[in-house]
């Protein structure tokens, strides 16, 4: 079976709330799966990586193939748990080593 | 070669000074070199000088627009007759077909924007495009109908965009991205907005020259239009010599 390459995104999110972490990847799956269904959600290969509360920065990882659709997801967020909230993407990258050092 | 990203269409009110200051704090964090805020009626020329100089203070090129929404034909030629050579750029909102058509033929209007969700009011077809195509017109979108709609209205609006976006490049019409915002909360960085550009069927290059290439190719030409060096395209006074 061929290899799935996947992308990781940190992620900042700006909210007027703290969300928790489960709160945070479900609004994640939600807008993915409002924009593009159910089957184009499964997709994606979605997780979260990490999430730092204090300073709101999150990891997801994603299937290289679905990274413009996650993209595009993140980018439309604009409520979480019942507040306003934008996501920002800060940094993509091949590994997780690569991410943390450019993120730095 | 570094991408010089654009938002030609911040809808800041310049009277709450506060607001327009945050915004523009934001964009100029956000990486966005050129950012236009459109000239309203109301608006004085104090408030826009004192925007320009927000602007230089955080390094952000201030791009003058004007935005117009004419009722009949002479409505627009009139209006770009007045204020042509005092903005950089030029917006024309269309929902009339006839205007929208007469504004794609006009090589004075820069971009062509189609606010309406009524997908019956908005005329960017093939006759439109191919007029758009031959002009120097360019198709402006405005990404913020996309962050607040949800649902059936949003889906129609894509639907309408996507086949928008599919005839400008057919006929090559170039395609501006803007964020037409207001609101600090609902704004997004340039590959943010890019990525954006993916749901209207645009690939990864075309989305980023929409939010940079693309809008900073206009202010560029027209900022060499409204020198007083320009004579005509191509030709330009490079130094003036004695009179005999």
């Amino acid at each position: 079976m061929k290899r799935v390459k996947r992308r990781y995104l940190a992620v900042q999110l700006e909210s007027e709330n703290l969300p928790t972490e489960r709160e945070f990847i479900d609004a994640v799956w939600a807008t993915v799966t409002k924009l593009y269904g159910e089957v184009g959600a499964s997709l994606t290969g979605l997780a979260l990586i990490d999430f730092n509360v204090e300073s709101k920065v999150a990891v997801i990882r994603v299937s290289l193939a679905a990274l413009d659709m996650v993209r595009a997801s993140l980018a439309s967020i604009t409520h979480i748990v019942g507040g306003e909230a934008a996501v920002h993407v800060l940094a993509v990258s091949g590994t997780l080593k690569a991410l943390y050092s450019n993120a730095k | 070669m570094t991408r010089v990203f654009a938002d030609l269409h911040l809808r800041v009110n310049p009277k709450d000074q506060q607001a327009a200051q945050q915004l523009i704090d934001k964009s100029a964090k956000f990486g966005y070199r050129l950012i236009s805020i459109p000239f309203t009626s109301g608006m004085r020329q104090d408030e826009l000088a004192n925007l320009k100089s927000i602007c230089t203070k955080v390094g952000v090129d201030f791009v003058s627009r004007a935005d117009f929404h004419p009722r009949t034909e002479n409505d627009l030629t009139y209006f770009l007759r007045k204020f042509r050579r005092q903005f950089e750029i030029i917006s024309i909102s269309c929902d009339d077909k006839e205007v929208a058509r007469q504004a794609a033929k006009d090589r004075r209007v820069d971009l062509l924007n189609f606010f309406s969700l009524d997908y019956h009011k908005r005329f960017f077809d093939r006759a439109e495009a191919e007029l758009a195509s031959c002009s120097l017109a360019a198709l402006e979108v405005d990404i913020k109908p996309l962050l607040i709609l949800e649902g059936p209205p949003r889906v129609r609006l894509l639907m309408s965009l996507r086949r928008e976006v599919a005839l400008a490049r057919e006929f090559k019409v170039p395609i501006v991205i803007s964020s037409g915002i207001a609101e600090e909360r609902l704004m997004r960085s340039p590959r943010d907005m890019a990525s954006l550009g993916y749901l209207l069927g645009l690939d990864e290059a075309s989305t980023l020259d929409a939010v940079s290439t693309n809008p900073a190719a206009i202010v560029a030409n027209n900022r060499e239009k409204l020198s007083s060096r320009f004579v005509a395209p191509g030709i330009s006074v490079v130094k003036e010599g004695k009179v005999l």
